[in-house]
């Protein structure tokens, strides 16, 4: 895995962190107008971050989930082998 | 249904092999206040909430920890990449490696394999949510022994982060309560689809 695509990596890290930690906080608060509103800021960030990586890469997703399957999602590295 | 998206919810690094913290994770992969423990308990009692922002807290928080036991998975794994039979029998991992090899199994750092016994779901939304609350905070000192253990850096660093989500999850629970509490109390009316379809 080369520096770039370990950057990508790290910004979907980012983002979907956030993504995680809004939607936690709008669980228990769906009625926060401000919290929703960042909430969409970053899934779109998301994104178009998975896409990117998604065209250059492969999936990250399974199921489905990812539209471009270029069968490289069984071949790239599994998250717990040291890179 | 659960969509698997194939990267670690935070990067876990750890280049050499440390067979002690190896075990003492465990404690965390499958001891009582185990990410394992956490995960099913809160995709368990998710059933009998009374409330729809109750139900998506426990769901959420339950897909949370399966990330975090599969950080934990990767952690002992690469503490445990490349060890010999002599080091595994002198970092007391003999037994495990008997019946274990390199393999992640969920058993404690005494090798008492993980039980649902750990876990409670008591149909009551008080009791269950207060369980909860509890877990998250014992997962939390069960980290800070951890950081106590070792001046591991690589291992630090994701430990610092899975802390820090107990203290969040503890806070969302809370807020939990108090919608719970709201409704029996009636100061508060449920926020449920079914409400009137409810059968008493």
């Amino acid at each position: 895995m080369d520096q770039e695509q370990m950057a990508l990596l790290k910004k979907i890290g980012e983002a979907r962190f956030t993504c995680v930690e809004l939607n936690l906080y709008l669980d228990t608060h769906p009625e926060d107008a401000a919290a929703r509103a960042d909430f969409n800021s970053y899934s779109d960030k998301l994104q178009a971050l998975l896409e990117t990586y998604t065209n250059a890469y492969g999936p990250l997703m399974n199921f489905g989930q990812c539209a471009l399957d270029t069968g490289s999602y069984v071949r790239s590295p599994w998250p717990w082998e040291l890179m | 249904m659960w969509i698997y998206e194939k990267r670690l919810e935070y990067p876990v690094n750890i280049t050499r092999p440390d067979l002690r913290m190896a075990k003492l994770l465990m404690a965390q992969y499958g001891g009582p206040d185990s990410e394992l423990g956490a995960a099913l308990r809160y995709l368990t009692q998710r059933y009998s909430m009374p409330d729809d922002r109750v139900k998506a807290t426990l769901t959420d928080i339950g897909t949370e920890e399966l990330a975090h036991y599969e950080m934990i998975g990767a952690m002992i794994r690469q503490c445990m990449q490349g060890a010999t039979c002599a080091e595994l029998d002198q970092a007391g991992l003999s037994g495990y490696y008997t019946m274990h090899d390199h393999g992640v199994f969920p058993v404690d750092p005494n090798g008492v394999p993980f039980t649902t016994a750990y876990i409670q779901c008591t149909g009551d939304p008080i009791a269950d949510i207060t369980e909860d609350m509890g877990a998250e905070q014992k997962a939390r000192a069960t980290y800070e022994h951890l950081m106590n253990m070792t001046g591991n850096e690589q291992i630090l660093e994701p430990l610092y982060f899975l802390r820090e989500r107990e203290v969040v999850h503890f806070q969302r629970f809370g807020e939990c309560l108090e919608i719970i509490q709201g409704i029996q109390n009636g100061r508060s009316s449920c926020s449920c689809r079914n409400a009137r379809r409810r059968r008493p």
